[in-house]
């Protein structure tokens, strides 16, 4: 029984078995398992060698037929070695006798020769270790890939341990058996802490070693809340979380009661709290806990989950979807903003150097305008089945805009042509989350319907810092006054121009500002679903008069520390239990 | 069960290195006995006929003198053949 801290970023506890995700390091931690899976895992590593032996094969014909069968011979060795049924038997003995994974037990076997290579006198001899290590990592591979096809195909409930989470990773899920998350790394904006948040799942993340630490078939206790995990509980802990849940539960139950009471402070000023999706599945979840609408549907996960861009029909299936469950409830729907640190680096062919000032998001689209025609047509053929919004993303100029807009229009013309039926005048919004459209609000609102305002990108680019840089994300700080700044003056600009403004990053879902933004003058926020209760029960418990005050307050301050603790003490004398 | 041996001495120049294990371990899988080679001196160590990993590891070098063992039916023919790929060097000319 072991209690490990890190940071809850997603409320809530669950108590269930681990699975765990290895990343594609050398160092497999072992992973001892349970007797009755024993056999099992040496099926597993028949599988995985005889993969490997295919995948080797089919490399050495395509080098033999590129270089010549003398180059293709190389792999003669490696396959001679992965042929060899006497070191087959003794990885599966390695497995038997010391009831360990199948990565691990390769790992020892393999070690334990590179080791009698390495020891050798002859040069010749002790360099064949490099092929050794070579043969180690292809089984490996072929071991790992299996295990990913496992976690899209779960059969009981888990939670999923890994050192941290990739978009790819989460969007090939079996999302209906994934109780948890816990990773070694991360912070609370980190990939793993939102789509947690989106699946109303408990996480907690930079727990630093927590996949050495746990083996898989372990039970876990994820506590999102405080910030713990624990291994192996002992009955005494179980109870207490047992507890612990029930009490979250009927606490959910009380902010459940709130669902059909509008977000209306005391004094009759209204607001509209709406979700982030990125899976029209999670609509279901937004609504039931009072979402009035989708005010940013996150298209990424569409060109994520699977291995291929997604066709024109794949991107109706997934808009239609979510519009039917919104039952005429508002869905915006952002094009897609693949980037920087959202997995494309790994298949680009010659690599950024700065990929986050680079060739992402509307750029990108603008550079494949077949591509972004797919997803724009997709777009506007759902857009008469519900009230569905378009919304641009890291727009930086107006001409960026402008030529977004255009193809739209061309889209529509040639959709008009073909006889389909779309909204004409569907609302076209941007978000405003690059510093100079911000500056230029003014002349940005004469040109769209609405703003968003991407507070995450915002603030990264207003502060230049990298949140998922672990050695600077303490920098990235939304209480930062120059961030607050630049959202006072995104909503007043427009306000001015009569345009509707949200603000759709984790800032609007995080009760420590709601007071501030309502008093700022935001008219709609757009959260994760679970976050939605909360900030409703800050807006039904306080008045406008009070939340200007709170603004005007904070707008005076000079450093993010100052405005924190304000905030943090005006909020609990409100919502004593939020901390 | 029958078994066979014979002693031979590791003659081509790069010794058992990884394509004449291959080769050996191809030959000695083509018979039904079991193969085990032995290679005596100040580390004595044995290995399995039929497998890469351990024909490699014995590092038999040029002049290295090896026992070849085979046990079955076939161990006759088995240790003769291998033994003969010793002699021609495994096709290597020296």
């Amino acid at each position: 029984m072991e209690i490990k801290k890190g940071i809850g970023v997603s409320p809530g506890v669950v108590i269930s078995t681990a699975v765990v995700l290895d990343a594609e390091d050398l160092l497999i931690p072992k992973r001892g398992i349970e007797a009755g899976q024993v056999e099992g895992e040496v099926e597993r590593l028949k599988a995985g060698v005889a993969a490997a032996i295919v995948a080797l094969g089919k490399l050495k014909d395509d080098v033999a037929s590129q270089h010549g069968k003398e180059i293709g011979g190389i792999f003669e060795f490696h396959l001679g070695i992965l042929k060899d049924k006497s070191l087959l038997s003794q990885i599966a003995a390695e497995i038997r006798t010391q009831k360990v994974s199948a990565e691990y037990a390769v790992s020892v076997v393999m070690r334990r020769y590179a080791g009698k290579f390495l020891r050798m006198t002859n040069q010749y001899l002790s360099e064949r270790v490099k092929d050794i290590h070579d043969i180690e990592k292809g089984l490996l591979n072929a071991l790992i890939g299996q295990r990913r096809e496992d976690l899209a195909h779960l059969k009981t409930d888990v939670v999923v341990i890994a050192h941290d989470l990739l978009p790819s990773q989460t969007a090939s899920l079996d999302r209906r058996h994934v109780k948890g998350f816990a990773t070694d790394a991360g912070g609370r904006t980190s990939h793993t802490a939102i789509v947690a948040r989106a699946m109303g799942i408990p996480a907690v993340v930079g727990l630093g070693n927590i996949t050495s630490e746990v083996s898989g078939g372990d039970t876990l206790i994820i506590d999102g809340n405080r910030g713990l995990v624990i291994i192996n509980p002992d009955e005494e802990q179980l109870a207490e979380h047992r507890e612990f849940e029930r009490r979250l539960e009927r606490l959910e139950k009380e902010l459940g009661g709130l669902r059909e009471l509008p977000a209306e402070t005391k004094d009759g000023h209204v607001v509209s709290l709406q979700a982030n999706i990125e899976f029209p599945e999670e609509v279901d979840d937004a609504v039931l806990r009072g979402a009035q609408g989708v005010g940013l549907y996150r298209t990424e996960f569409l060109y994520l989950a699977s291995d291929h861009e997604p066709s024109e029909e794949e991107h109706y299936d997934a808009y239609a979807d979510a519009v039917r469950r919104l039952k005429g409830r508002p869905l915006v729907i952002r094009t897609l903003d693949l980037g920087a640190d959202k997995q494309t680096q790994a298949r680009a062919l010659v690599p950024e150097r700065n990929p986050f000032l680079g060739d992402r998001s509307i750029r990108m689209c603008l550079h494949d305008i077949p591509m972004f025609k797919r997803q724009l047509r997709a777009i506007l053929r759902a857009s008469i089945m519900g009230d569905v919004r378009i919304m641009f993303p890291m727009i930086s100029t107006l001409m960026e805009l402008r030529q977004a807009k255009m193809i739209l229009n061309d889209v529509m013309e040639e959709l008009e042509d073909e006889g389909a039926d779309f909204r004409r005048d569907i609302p076209i919004g941007m978000m405003v989350e690059v510093p100079s459209a911000a500056y230029m609000a003014n002349n940005f609102a004469k040109e769209v319907n609405f703003f968003s305002i991407g507070t995450n990108d915002l603030i990264q680019y207003i502060l230049a810092v990298d949140r998922t840089n672990e050695k600077v994300a303490g920098l990235y700080c939304p209480a930062h006054p120059a961030v607050l700044a630049v959202v006072r003056d995104v909503i007043r600009a427009g306000a001015r121009n009569t345009i509707g403004v949200s603000v759709c990053g984790e800032m609007a879902g995080e009760p420590l500002y709601t007071l501030l933004l309502l008093g700022l003058g935001l008219t709609t926020f757009s959260m994760n679903g679970p976050d939605i209760p909360e900030v409703k029960k800050i807006i039904r418990s306080t008045t406008m008069e009070h939340a200007k005050h709170v603004a005007r307050k904070v707008m005076s301050f000079d450093s993010e520390r100052q405005v924190m603790h304000y905030l943090r003490d005006e909020l609990r004398k409100i919502d004593p239990d939020v901390f | 069960m029958p078994t066979a041996s014979k002693e031979i001495v590791v003659s081509n120049k790069l010794g058992l290195h990884a394509r004449p294990a291959m080769q050996f371990v191809d030959l000695a899988n083509q018979f039904k006995s079991a193969v085990t080679v032995y290679k005596g001196g100040e580390e004595p160590c044995e290995a399995d006929g039929k497998s890469v990993m351990q024909m490699i590891i014995l590092a038999a070098t040029e002049g290295t003198p090896l026992r070849i063992q085979a046990e079955g039916d076939d161990a006759e023919a088995a240790v003769q053949k291998l033994a003969q790929l010793f002699a021609d060097k495994f096709g290597e000319g020296e």
